[in-house]
């Protein structure tokens, strides 16, 4: 047996100063790197897809943009082709590509989260990294800032492809009336550059709190999808809509282009400034009054101007388009915060959790 | 000096005291053996020393009143876990990274030069060395920290004989070198006997008997440690079998 060779002990200071944060760079990065190799891949292969649907539908919408002149039948089916790749591609309403980045938030941020301390309480190993001289509620937090900041800045980037992927959609200026179909609150709201890396996360402190209190990887990961799911309901059903108050107008051509791009909140119909009903007018009330109205009359908006001319005054709540912006920093501060809150929780546990 | 000490400490899991009423002071340069049958609360006293746990009642401190746990406590204990758990995904020198980087003081070519005597490659992973060698693995980063006290639970408890011998050989040869404390939890009496000259008795959460090995024999006339202590625990026949 060789003798060790320590050097001799040199005096232990009381309260030594602690070691500096940076050092839980290189250690996060040896014990997550397979983690966030997987996240940067993942991303990338979803961007290249992205760019490239981006790509020919940008040229589609610079095709019909540039078409003279307007009505000739050329460049109406280069309108109808646009529309048609914008909704049928993969981010578009019909596209399965929509429904699957939906979900990367809540992947990326459960199985890069889950790990970070379930892995250790489910090994044992947090004996091992809460032992050592760096400490452990440090250590937590150094090793939650690091991966949040890093999966933050990789999922604003894909953000921003796919803000680019919608641009020709939003282009409000645009002289083609089909291309204001989209309302920027329905496609894929969740996904622009400040709210894709606000829910994801969201979901890695969900995952990472998961992780604490079930203390076992895969567990933890499927009580992060299931909170991350209804937490995306709601707030896709319930919250976002309130995030600013509605504005209220009576012009019926609210649903026309041009005024598409707003958010339809609610509808309903007065007369006589008594409220008449909500939505779509009743059966009876449509056959006492507009039955004379013939069917190929009868436009986007309904029996609205109909109704209009006996008295009815459709009145619609909405979020005009100009609130995309001001909607995105609402969503990502509260979910920052959360998120904040989150590991706040997480390290309370960490300090006060009896090995 | 105390290395560790203990006032009325106890810890409460539920309704459940593992450890009860706990007062004893360890002092500095000794090799202490904590000793009790399973469930005797070993596990439970060392995680509170090292901190990992927080007492339910009384207080305990380490290396002459620093409490447990606090930055100045965990900058001079060095601790090594039951089954000796190591990151088995990473390489033996990623492990020796985050441990220097963990910690203020890390000698490496301590760690590298004990490794390559044990024969134990640094690009290999934790998790496929053999019990013996991530016991060993354990316990070089553990004192490469140049730790003031070593502490370690069940340390041989997985291990075959001749690891067993290894491991031990390198504790002693650390607390005999270069002054290193140490405190260790084990219930395989015969591997204390060569190394312990401090002992702890503990069963069903309470410190029976505690103080320097020869004063113990003497006071009670036996002739080996293992004696003492199977005569203690016999006295108390129904928390053996527990």
């Amino acid at each position: 047996m060789t003798a060790p060779t320590i050097p001799a002990q040199p005096g232990a200071d009381l309260s030594p100063r602690p070691l500096p944060w940076r050092r839980m760079a290189g250690v996060t990065w040896r014990q997550h790197r397979y983690a966030l190799v997987g996240v940067v891949v993942l991303l990338g292969a979803l961007a290249v897809w992205v760019w490239t649907a981006g790509t020919s539908l940008h040229n589609a919408y610079a095709a019909a943009v540039a078409c003279h002149p307007v009505n000739s039948s050329a460049c109406v089916n280069l309108v109808v082709s646009f529309n048609g790749s914008a909704t049928d591609k993969f981010m578009g309403s019909k596209g399965a590509g929509g429904v699957l980045l939906q979900v990367m938030p809540a992947l990326i941020g459960a199985f890069a989260g889950a790990p970070v301390l379930a892995r250790e309480l489910e090994t044992g190993t947090f004996r091992f990294a809460w032992t050592q001289g760096f400490g452990r509620w440090r250590w937590a937090l150094a090793k939650l800032v690091l991966l949040g900041v890093v999966l933050a800045a990789a999922t604003a980037a894909f953000g921003a492809l796919v803000s680019w992927y919608f641009q020709p959609e939003s282009g409000a200026n645009s002289q083609i009336p089909g291309l204001y179909e989209a309302s920027p609150f329905g496609n894929l709201f969740s996904l622009r550059e400040v709210t894709f890396p606000a829910w994801t996360l969201a979901a890695f402190t969900i995952a990472a709190l998961a992780g604490m209190l079930i203390r076992r990887v895969v567990p933890a990961i499927v009580a992060t999808l299931a909170v991350y799911a209804g937490l995306a309901f709601a707030v896709a059903a319930f919250l976002r809509k309130h995030y600013l108050t509605p504005l209220v107008t009576s012009n019926i051509n609210i649903s026309l282009p041009g005024g598409s791009t707003a958010w339809t909140i609610g509808q309903w119909t007065t007369k006589g400034g008594r409220f008449a009903f909500a939505g779509n007018p009743p059966d009876s009330l449509v056959n006492q009054l507009c039955s004379n109205v013939p069917q190929d009359k009868i436009g986007p908006l309904g029996f609205a101007p109909c109704l209009a001319q006996h008295g009815y005054t459709q009145w619609t709540s909405y979020q005009p388009a100009t609130r995309f912006w001001p909607f995105q920093w609402i969503e990502g501060g509260w979910l920052l915060a959360l998120s904040v809150l989150l590991v706040a929780a997480v390290i309370w546990l960490v300090r006060r959790r009896a090995a | 000096m105390n290395v560790v000490e203990a006032s009325g400490l106890g810890k409460r899991y539920g309704r459940t005291w593992a450890l009860r009423e706990c007062t004893l002071e360890i002092p500095a340069g000794r090799v202490a053996a904590l000793v009790g049958p399973n469930g005797a609360g070993k596990t439970t006293l060392l995680n509170l020393a090292v901190g990992l746990s927080t007492p339910s009642a009384g207080a305990v401190t380490v290396l002459g009143g620093r409490r447990a746990g606090s930055p100045a406590a965990l900058d001079g204990i060095a601790f090594v876990a039951q089954d000796t758990p190591l990151y088995k995904t990473l390489s033996v020198a990623d492990m020796i990274y985050i441990t220097r980087t963990l910690n203020r003081r890390f000698d490496k070519s301590y760690a590298y030069a004990r490794l390559e005597d044990l024969g134990i490659p640094p690009k290999r992973r934790a998790g496929k060395l053999s019990g013996g060698q991530q016991a060993q693995l354990a316990l070089t980063l553990a004192l490469a920290r140049r730790p003031r006290l070593l502490v370690l639970d069940e340390p041989v408890a997985m291990l075959d004989p001749i690891a067993r011998h290894d491991f031990m050989a390198t504790v002693l040869a650390a607390a005999s070198a270069y002054g290193v404390s140490v405190l260790l939890s084990s219930h395989v009496l015969t591997e204390l006997e060569r190394v312990a000259d401090y002992l702890i008795l503990l069963s069903r959460g309470q410190v029976r008997l505690a103080g320097a090995v020869d004063d113990l024999l003497a006071t009670h006339g036996k002739a080996s440690l293992e004696e003492l202590a199977l005569t203690y625990l016999r006295e108390t026949p129904a928390e053996v079998t527990r």
